[in-house]
């Protein structure tokens, strides 16, 4: 086997040194009628040709969102990945390293974290971030928890302009760890006020901006509804190259921040993984959840990085800790840090551009056509339309002419009939006039 | 220092009329190593004997500080949130936590003296 | 073995760069920015009319800009400051660095795999739903356990599912309960898992044996037990010999066995963990089935489950419809969602790749190759060494610092100076039941002549610090980018983030 450097020879020098006969031999404390002799029934070794044959295969299977037009959003993003992003990742340093707990051998994974940390600080218009977590969902539910634990309250109000799969997280949750969720209803037309739902009892808001819709808020005026009732604002973002052009939310009194982190560096892979961004205010930073990277020096003198306030974390505070996380997201952080890098302000700032530009024309082109109502005053790279027909038929019809035209509705509400005709549309900067034009003849026909 | 009084789980405890001053031993923050962090309570918060009445951090451990007598929090040592290291430096002076007023003056006379605690802690080791 | 005697690791040159040959200083990217430039080319932005509802940013971001050659040079300086399994033995006890095979990197990527959106019409993902069903085929096969959930993100997140489905299946049956039992050795996610989902955590000690004490888990056990979270092999390198009996008693009280699977890697096709009583239990894919540890992450922790738990699992999940496989994103009302869309795509690619690769044989292979290559270290160092329990050890060898009683020398001391012999230290401290534990997981990976060296050197070591060398140890390591960091500064006045100050001399050296 190509990957096992011992011989049968090593094998049995090694056994001699042991002083066993044989590597069945240190299995003996497992108790007789659960000790296999044989192999399991699965297919024997295969070799590198062999085993990327297969995997191809499977692959070929399936219509991937970069061989067509695409137009898919909904919380995960299809834009253009630099090519050194991905050769930079690979390197074996950052690829096969481990959790930077030995700072003097891990300064490289600190030393990106702290930028990664500043760089997510800076976009969202907050103090501090933390070192990533599993996705903006997971990120979402941890910072229902810890507005929790820093209201000392326990309801959250959740908008309906969240994504469903952040509610639905938020809600498990809640259910396990006993705090109550007050969800709105599905906001597709972007108008809601959730003062309202905001009382003395509120731990905090989660809203999501741009909504799940495509609405981008103003949310100000809810900040200071939340502040004034002594509840935390919430903000999830899962496009986060609207943060490159859109009124960041740290500016709009937000107290927690959480985004989806794919958009930058991390290819769709078909949900995961991807890099959940966490970001707060300073004065909350010991009731933050997970991995942190601070600055300090060693023993001459010379600036380095460190894991710091371990002791919040499960390994210290065991069952006491603000989360049970272990992990992040490291090389999906790695990714984001570089192409967020290789862009700068200007690239950022023009790549938002672009992606605003796109889907605005998009928007034009689409609700142009006879029965085709584009549901959104305000959009950023992302808008709903409503269509004469179930918007799932269209979606299905619309693949098989080779056109991801964008995401049913009803896939994230199933259970609500009033959604059934809505279609959620997504451009970035990877879409060109061609699938403009591609997907306006496609929807004419399908809709025909 | 003979007014004070010493629980086994290392904090200390000075009473000056029925308000007790606590804090933990040079031993407790001499065992902690530094001190980075200390969480304190709310004032007007009600601890038992015995329960959680502070937090006290070193870079690799959390440990829980327990009210050596139950009372109400009527003050705490904020200064320490800017200078932790004072625990370190002052563990019996500066160094304190809180200030309960006492519900129980007796729950005092549990507790162990100077001499009992030192023997005690020798005993640890 | 000859060791050097000086203490200073050779005369000390001064440079004027600061750098020191290969080894090169490097600042952080907001340090070397300038404005206007970028490393990324993009199109003119075309006409269209603009619909941000007045809510465009104002002022600046604040991001440095650099060129591709910059970005590229940073990111290699950076790489060249870490340690990895590429370069060396990386004996962290309970982390499993094993090597990583590059065939998995590149199918992950192929198009149809790594440009999937999660949201496409099922039709056109059934390749992708169809490896998924494959992986769970061969987890649910490997572990004689009926049911998977694949969504968990990492092995915290698996075990959060898992106590999670005990938790909705006790409750279905009228009553949640009250705690659960951890031996003292368990990792820290298990009790604080428990806690987040509203347990209460009841410690269960260690025999003198490193197993869990049977008799004393016995008496813990009562109507009030959701259950118990226990690792096997466990955090000692141990296999529970009692696990059945365990099991047993657990399920008797009415409970549910939780086994946390992060040593699954130890017994792979030798022993099935269905076969010993468990209801659930997490597979880290990154470390058992080898996809990267990343610097920490991603990870992927698909939970297996028992026939009784497999009706509580989360959502989503693959199933074989009538047009082909079809994927249940809704219901699961007892437990819900864990995560964002279905989980760690780009980690089952690499974890089947690599399954595929050494086949049920292979995978049995590599289990008893780690056990081997374990107890290989662990006859070759406890002349100088102390290990913490007599015997043979499964797929990690644990010590306790008795040999450096009196030296002066710490267990961190110890591991520091391993840094400058090339190897990335053992796992130290832990499990906490053993005193400054040394833990050493040399995995499949390492051959025989890498494993004498590292003994001839881990001994040395040994020696050096019993013959009263503590100065060596306490200024370890000497040879790296940085030397020991200050942490509690670190932690007394925490510096998260690059501020504006202090950069402006940086942009006008760039600017000379």
């Amino acid at each position: 086997m190509r990957y096992l450097p011992l011989t049968d020879d090593d094998r049995r020098a090694m056994l001699a040194a042991i002083g066993v006969p044989s590597v069945d031999a240190l299995y003996s404390d497992v108790p007789q009628a659960a000790r296999l002799t044989a192999p399991i029934d699965l297919p024997p070794f295969k070799s590198e040709l062999e085993v990327e044959r297969h995997i191809g295969a499977l692959a070929a299977k399936n219509l991937g969102a970069a061989s067509c037009p695409s137009f898919l959003g909904a919380g995960a993003y299809r834009h253009h990945i630099p090519a050194s992003v991905d050769h930079l990742i690979q390197r074996g340093e950052f690829l096969t390293s481990y959790t930077p707990y030995q700072p003097e051998v891990t300064q490289g994974t600190l030393q990106y974290l702290f930028e990664f940390q500043t760089q997510v600080a800076l976009l969202t218009g907050m103090d501090v971030a933390n070192a990533s977590m599993y996705d903006g969902a997971t990120a979402t539910g941890e910072a229902v928890m810890m507005a929790n634990r820093v209201t000392r309250r326990s309801r959250a109000v959740l908008s309906g302009g969240l994504h469903p799969h952040y509610r639905d997280v938020i809600e498990t949750h809640g259910k396990f760890t006993g705090f109550e969720v007050v969800a709105a209803s599905a906001d597709a037309k972007g108008a809601e006020d959730l003062t309202k739902l905001i009382d003395g009892k509120t731990s905090c808001v989660v809203v999501q901006n741009p909504s799940v819709f495509g609405h981008v808020h103003d949310l100000s005026a809810l900040a200071k509804a939340c502040h004034d009732a002594g509840a935390l604002l919430v903000v999830a973002v899962t496009e986060v190259v609207s943060l490159g052009l859109v009124t960041p939310p740290g500016e709009m009194g937000a107290d927690i921040v959480t985004a989806e982190g794919q958009s930058l560096g991390v290819p769709l892979s078909f949900g995961g993984p991807y890099v959940g961004l966490f970001a707060t205010r300073d004065k909350f930073i010991r009731q933050m959840p997970g991995r942190l990277t601070g600055q300090t020096v060693d023993v001459d003198g010379k600036r380095g990085w460190v894991l710091t306030l371990s002791t919040r974390e499960q390994h210290i505070r065991r069952e006491k800790a603000t989360s049970n996380i272990c992990t992040n997201s490291g090389l999906c952080a790695l990714a984001f840090n570089i192409h967020l890098t290789l862009l700068g302000e200007t690239g950022l700032t023009k790549l938002a551009q672009l992606n605003h530009a796109t889907a605005s024309r998009l928007a034009d082109r689409l609700s142009a056509i006879p029965g085709v109502t584009l549901l959104n005053e305000t959009l950023f790279n992302e808008f709903t339309l409503a269509l004469p027909k179930p918007a799932a038929e269209v979606a299905e019809a619309l693949a098989k002419k080779r056109v991801l035209g964008g995401v049913p509705v009803s896939r994230l509400y199933p259970s609500d009939a009033s959604m059934r005709n809505l279609l959620l549309v997504a451009a970035t900067e990877t879409v060109s006039d061609e699938d403009i034009a591609a997907y306006e003849a496609a929807l004419k026909e399908v809709l025909k | 220092m003979s007014d004070i009084r010493y629980s086994k789980d290392h904090e200390w405890v000075k009473l000056d009329g029925d308000t007790a001053t606590i804090g933990i031993t040079p031993y407790a923050q001499e065992q902690l190593g530094d001190v980075v962090f200390v969480e304190l309570p709310e004032i007007g918060k009600k601890v038992e004997q015995g329960k959680e009445l502070a937090v006290v951090e070193s870079v690799k451990a959390a440990s829980e500080v327990y009210a050596p007598v139950s009372g109400e929090v009527v003050e705490v040592n904020s200064a320490l949130s800017d200078a932790p290291a004072t625990v370190n430096e002052d563990a019996l002076g500066k160094g304190w936590f809180a200030r309960l007023k006492v519900a129980d003056k007796g729950q005092l006379s549990g507790l162990m003296d100077e001499a009992a605690y030192q023997k005690y802690v020798e005993g640890l080791h | 073995m000859t060791l050097p005697t000086q203490i200073q690791a050779g005369p000390r040159v001064r440079t004027i760069s600061g750098n020191k040959g290969l080894q090169i200083e490097e600042p952080l990217i907001f340090e070397q920015g300038m404005k206007g430039r970028s490393g990324v080319d993009l199109p003119a932005v075309p006409q269209h009319k603009d619909r941000l509802g007045g809510l465009r940013r104002k002022g600046e971001i604040g991001l440095p800009g650099l060129s591709e050659p910059q970005v590229v040079r940073h990111y290699t300086k950076l790489s060249q400051k870490n340690f990895a399994i590429d370069m060396g033995v990386y004996p962290l006890g309970s982390c499993t660095m094993k090597h990583n095979p590059r065939l998995n990197e590149k199918v992950a990527r192929l198009p149809g795999i790594g440009d999937l959106h999660p949201m496409q019409p099922v039709s056109t993902v059934q390749g992708a739903l169809e490896l998924i069903d494959q992986l769970a085929h061969w987890l649910k096969t490997l572990t004689n356990m009926p049911a998977v959930a694949m969504s968990p993100a990492a092995g915290a997140h698996g075990e959060l599912c898992g106590i999670m489905t005990i938790r909705a299946a006790l409750l279905a049956k009228g009553d949640a309960r009250k705690r659960i039992l951890v031996p003292e050795s368990a990792h820290g996610t298990n009790p604080a898992t428990a806690a987040a989902c509203g347990y209460e955590v009841d410690p269960v000690p260690a025999d003198d044996r490193g197993r869990v004490d049977l008799a004393a888990f016995k008496a813990k056990l009562g109507p009030d037990v959701a259950g118990t979270m226990i690792t096997n092999p466990n955090t000692c390198g141990l296999f529970e010999n009692d696990i059945i009996d365990i099991a047993d008693a657990v399920h008797a009280a009415g409970g549910y066995f939780y086994c946390d699977g992060a040593n699954f890697n130890a017994i792979v096709g030798r022993v099935r963990p269905g076969d010993l009583g468990i209801d659930a239990m997490h597979i880290n894919l990154h470390k058992t089935f080898s996809t990267p540890h990343g610097g920490g992450g991603p990870g992927s922790g698909p939970v297996v489950l028992s026939a009784a738990l497999a009706p509580y699992a989360p959502v989503p999940y693959v199933v074989h419809g009538k047009n082909g496989f079809d994927l249940v994103e809704q219901g699961g009302e007892a437990l819900g969602r864990l995560k964002g869309f279905h989980g760690q795509m780009g980690m089952f690619v690499r974890a089947l790749s690599y399954m595929m690769s050494h086949g049920s044989d292979g995978l049995r292979t590599a289990s008893g190759d780690a056990v081997l290559n374990a107890n290989y270290i662990l006859a070759g160092l406890k002349g100088e060494m102390t290990p913490a329990f007599p015997g043979t050890c499964m797929h990690e060898a644990l010590f306790n610092d008795e040999f450096l009683d009196n030296t002066g020398v710490t267990t961190l001391d110890f591991a520091k100076a391993m840094i400058d012999e090339g190897y990335h230290p053992m796992t130290m401290y832990f499990p906490l039941v053993v005193h400054g534990a040394l833990l050493m997981e040399p995995t499949e990976t390492e051959s025989k002549d890498g494993l004498d060296r590292y003994i001839e050197v881990v001994k040395g070591l040994a020696q050096r610090a019993k013959a009263g060398d503590a100065a060596y140890f306490k200024g370890a390591p000497y040879h790296t980018p940085r030397r020991r960091l200050d942490e509690t500064l670190a932690a007394r006045q925490p510096v998260l983030r690059w501020r504006e100050q202090g950069a402006s001399v940086q942009e006008n050296k760039a600017a000379e």
